[in-house]
């Protein structure tokens, strides 16, 4: 169990990812033009709420630079300071920041000052920079030149708060007083008129009005602040009004309204009437004769429709509380994985009494055999459902690659405009986790050796932003992801001189353009000449296919010299299942992962050469390549079977390494249930991991990997094969 | 034999079984339930007395053939034997065993310290000896009857 604290800390750096992410994508929308007035008052919300939750946590470098950063969205919602493109980098920037500080906060690191301070000290420059409220060209008449006859700007703020407000610990004099700070001229009437009878009284009703009046230039937004936390509990209205139409409104009642206070005070106790006038004058008025107010006094009525007795505020709250139902629940992991897990147990159980059923001699088209159809076709969709749950799209990814192209296009000096395309695809989250790393991989290459520099590019004809491009979709059952660049495309002769130097190919190898492109693919290539931060370091593209192998994926490449290279990682859509092939050997079923599988084929007694006592190698196309027994490398046998007798199949484990596996049979392709062995026993070399086939038998998933660098030490005799059989 | 329905203070209730001419006993409240035996997946490069893995209702279990680790004579494992699942520690374990025969309530003071002259793997397993009704019993520890990730490995 987490002590609460710490379970509320949790939520709190949930939600602000929550918040980062609706920052980011309203202040690109912003900064696209494809913003309205809604986007700037979700983002300062965004930074409000981190604030103000911040404070909670004593987080107080994170309250620091976000008051910074929402006093300048304030002048941005304010319109003091224009979404310019250099403001607005400037704002993206201050995002990236904030979002490293909460990092920090959440890891207990200290985040990095320096980058902090610089960030922090951009946006007091654009305070400085933008022009205070008043001086804005729409409010500045009055200003300016203030005709001393003209009518005065003026605002009505009606407040009706609902019982929830006061549940949650908010008080209307805290509200009322925040407003009073907000003007010099500010009058408070009180609408008591709903308040019911002691007898009918509910104590924890809400019955009372206010309604405010506030004079002098302000913006609607600075009077909605006031209301931030309690807008949903209260019906608020804020008008503009005329100041003259004010003064003639008191004007027509202030007798009556003066009157009503003597008696209503006494009852109230709470505002009782003041012999000097204050800054601000309060009034207590039971009925105002205000068209708004007049409608209000019809308890009765409401009390007909159907409620039992309802204080006239009730049926009010009701209205209020159900507008924002949440369309989203936040259910914890281990649930929904328990779930998909049950159901994986179903679905193998299904498929267990199918079997058991036809056994026992009933025909299909009995009664039985239908009604096992339907549970089937049940079965399936609620696997299908539940697999839903957990899908998400990849938006939050792509999101991060938004910040990751701004960093890498600063320290390239490259300009880059990054499109993305189908966020909204969806996808298992135990892929989307891992989709993040070769995909930051992909877009750095895609910059830091794709796109040329501005210079290049003016010469090339092209303009002088690079565009990257990324984009998801779903392809048969697979979800696909794709980065292309219109950069220069892959440099052949360069990649292939830096193959033949890295002895990775032999000089006179014949091959395709695709063989050269995929040549990069290979471990220790790197296409950078120089080792640069971004994407040197020695590693390079193999890495991004090996974890995309890993998740049961591929990786290709197309590229056109001069127009650019677009490379497409296709995966599963869940780490839960897999695509597998069902082979028999030694009497064991096994499965292969079908994403490994290259091809099968039909060895020839002819191809089957022995080089020593343990390995033979089979000729495919030119190459040699390693011939290995499935069953004696498990230890079910101990002579391999005759090659010409068997099945073989050619795999590509990680690292391009290939072999060609030997089995007895292969019984069919077939998507499988993904079972532990470590739960209950340990890792077995060899073997991924566990299945439950349609008989209820236990049947092993091979580590491909594994199995395939087993004949590593001799495949690096046969090395210069390696290339030439693909 | 049962000695007495009601629980006592230190009460344990044992389940018993036999392996071969000898009779072992657990405690009750490792046992999750008792079926009979299935053929088992091999498992590649598992030591002898790992038997393989089965399916029990979506988790896989490895089946440990007790007969073969204790250094007892083994026989290939018939539709006549059982298969005690146990918890021990976090992992549920399949224990091949020839048959259940009883079910019985003993006190811990009943419990006999195992004699000194036993062998090592004896002494791995062996929990203590209890003496009922003329019979002699060994109770079995759970904690090591799986290979441990870096030791005993086959």
């Amino acid at each position: 169990m987490l002590d609460p604290m710490a379970a509320i800390r949790e939520t709190f750096f949930q939600e602000c990812e929550d918040l980062l992410a609706e920052l980011e994508t309203g202040l690109s929308g912003i900064g696209d033009g494809t913003a309205d007035a809604g986007t700037v008052n979700a983002v300062f919300r965004a930074v409000h709420s981190i604030k103000g939750s911040a404070g909670i946590f004593a987080l107080d470098a994170l309250v620091g630079f976000a008051h910074r950063f929402e006093t300048v969205l304030d002048a941005l919602r304010g319109g003091g300071l224009a979404p310019r493109p250099e403001v607005m980098k400037t704002l993206l920037q201050a995002a990236d920041a904030l979002a490293d500080l909460i990092r920090a906060a959440r890891s207990g690191e200290s985040a990095d000052e320096v980058k902090t301070r610089t960030v922090e000290a951009a946006l007091t420059a654009l305070l400085a920079g933008a022009a205070p409220p008043m001086a804005e060209p729409q409010t500045a008449p009055p200003e300016t030149k203030p005709p001393p006859d003209r009518p005065k700007k003026a605002w009505r703020v009606r407040l009706r708060p609902s019982a929830a407000l006061y549940l949650k610990g908010n008080e209307t004099s805290r509200l009322l007083r925040e407003l009073g700070r907000l003007s010099e001229t500010y009058r408070v009437t009180l609408d008591a008129s709903r308040l019911p009878d002691l007898t009918e009284l509910d104590p924890e009703g809400a019955y009372l009005e206010w309604t405010v009046w506030l004079e002098g230039d302000l913006y609607e937004y600075a009077i909605r602040e006031v209301f931030e936390f309690v807008e949903d509990d209260c019906e608020l209205e804020i008008v503009r009004v005329d100041a003259a139409a004010i003064e003639a409104d008191q004007a027509a009642f202030p007798s009556a309204v003066h009157a009503a206070a003597e008696e209503a005070a006494p009852a109230f106790g709470l505002f009782p009437p003041l012999d000097e006038p204050p800054a601000f004058e309060i009034y207590d008025i039971p009925a105002p004769p205000q068209d708004d107010v007049a409608a209000a006094p019809a308890p009765k009525p409401a009390a007909a429709a159907g409620h039992p007795a309802p204080g006239p505020l009730e049926a009010g709250v009701a209205k209020t509380e159900l507008a924002p139902v949440s369309a989203t629940i936040r259910v914890e992991l281990d649930r929904v994985d328990r779930l998909i897990d049950l159901v994986g147990e179903l679905v193998i159980n299904e498929a267990m009494l199918s079997q058991r059923v036809f056994e026992a001699g009933l025909v299909r088209a009995s009664g039985v055999g239908v009604a096992l159809e339907e549970l089937e076709q049940l079965t399936r969709e609620i696997q299908d459902s539940v697999m839903a749950i957990r899908a998400q799209p990849v938006r939050a990814v792509f999101q991060r690659m938004k910040r990751l192209v701004r960093e890498v296009a600063a320290q390239t000096g490259k300009q880059v405009r990054l499109v993305t395309e189908g966020e909204g695809t969806e996808v298992d989250k135990t892929v989307i986790e891992r989709i993040a790393d070769p995909l930051t991989h992909m877009i750095r290459n895609a910059i830091d050796h794709g796109l040329e520099a501005p210079a290049a590019r003016r010469a090339a004809g092209k303009p002088e932003e690079g565009l990257v491009r990324l984009t998801a979709l779903h392809r048969s059952g697979r979800i696909v992801l794709e980065v292309s660049d219109d950069g220069g495309g892959i440099n052949r002769p360069f990649v292939r001189a830096k193959a033949v130097q890295n002895n990775l190919i032999a000089a006179d190898a014949v091959l395709t353009d695709d063989e050269i492109d995929n040549l990069i693919f290979l471990p220790g290539f790197s296409t950078a000449s120089a080792v640069s931060s971004i994407s040197g370091r020695g590693v390079g593209m193999d890495v991004v296919r090996q974890s995309v192998q890993a998740l049961g994926g591929h990786v290709s490449i197309a590229s056109r010299p001069g127009a650019g290279a677009t490379f497409t990682l296709s995966l599963p859509l869940t780490l839960a299942v897999l695509d597998g092939m069902v082979v028999r050997a030694a009497g064991q079923t096994l499965i292969i992962p079908l994403g490994a599988i290259i091809e099968t084929l039909q060895p020839r007694p002819e191809n089957v050469h022995r080089l020593d006592a343990d390995l033979q190698v089979i000729a495919l196309r030119g190459g040699f390549i390693p011939l290995i027994d499935v069953a004696t490398s498990l230890g079910y046998r101990a002579h391999p079977v005759e090659p010409e007798r068997a099945v073989a199949l050619l795999v590509e484990g990680e690292h391009g390494a290939r072999a060609v596996l030997l089995v007895d049979e292969i019984d069919a392709q077939r998507q499988v249930v993904i079972k532990s062995l470590e739960t209950n026993y340990r890792a077995v070399p060899k073997i991924a991991a566990a299945t439950v086939m349609g008989d209820g038998k236990v049947a092993l998933i091979l580590d491909i990997d594994q199995i395939v660098s087993a004949t590593r030490a001799a495949e690096r005799r046969a090395e210069p094969c390696l290339l030439e059989a693909s | 034999m049962t000695d007495s329905l009601t629980p006592q203070p230190n009460a344990m209730e044992l389940v018993v079984f036999r392996v071969g001419a000898q009779e072992f006993c657990i405690d009750i409240m490792a046992v999750r339930e008792i079926r009979g035996w299935t053929a088992a997946t091999l498992l590649p490069h598992a030591p002898r007395y790992v038997r393989g893995v089965i399916n029990l209702r979506g988790p896989v279990l490895p089946i440990v053939d007790f007969a073969i680790r204790l250094g007892l004579p083994s026989r290939e494992p018939t539709e006549r034997n059982v298969i005690i699942v146990v918890q021990a520690g976090p992992r549920q374990i399949g224990l091949l065993v020839d048959a259940v025969s009883d079910i019985l309530t003993t006190r811990e003071s009943q419990l006999r310290p195992t004699p000194d002259v036993a062998s090592e793997t004896a002494k791995l397993f062996i929990r203590g000896l209890l003496a009922i009704d003329g019979r002699m019993l060994s109770l079995i520890s759970l904690d090591h009857l799986l290979p441990a990730d870096d030791r005993e490995a086959a």
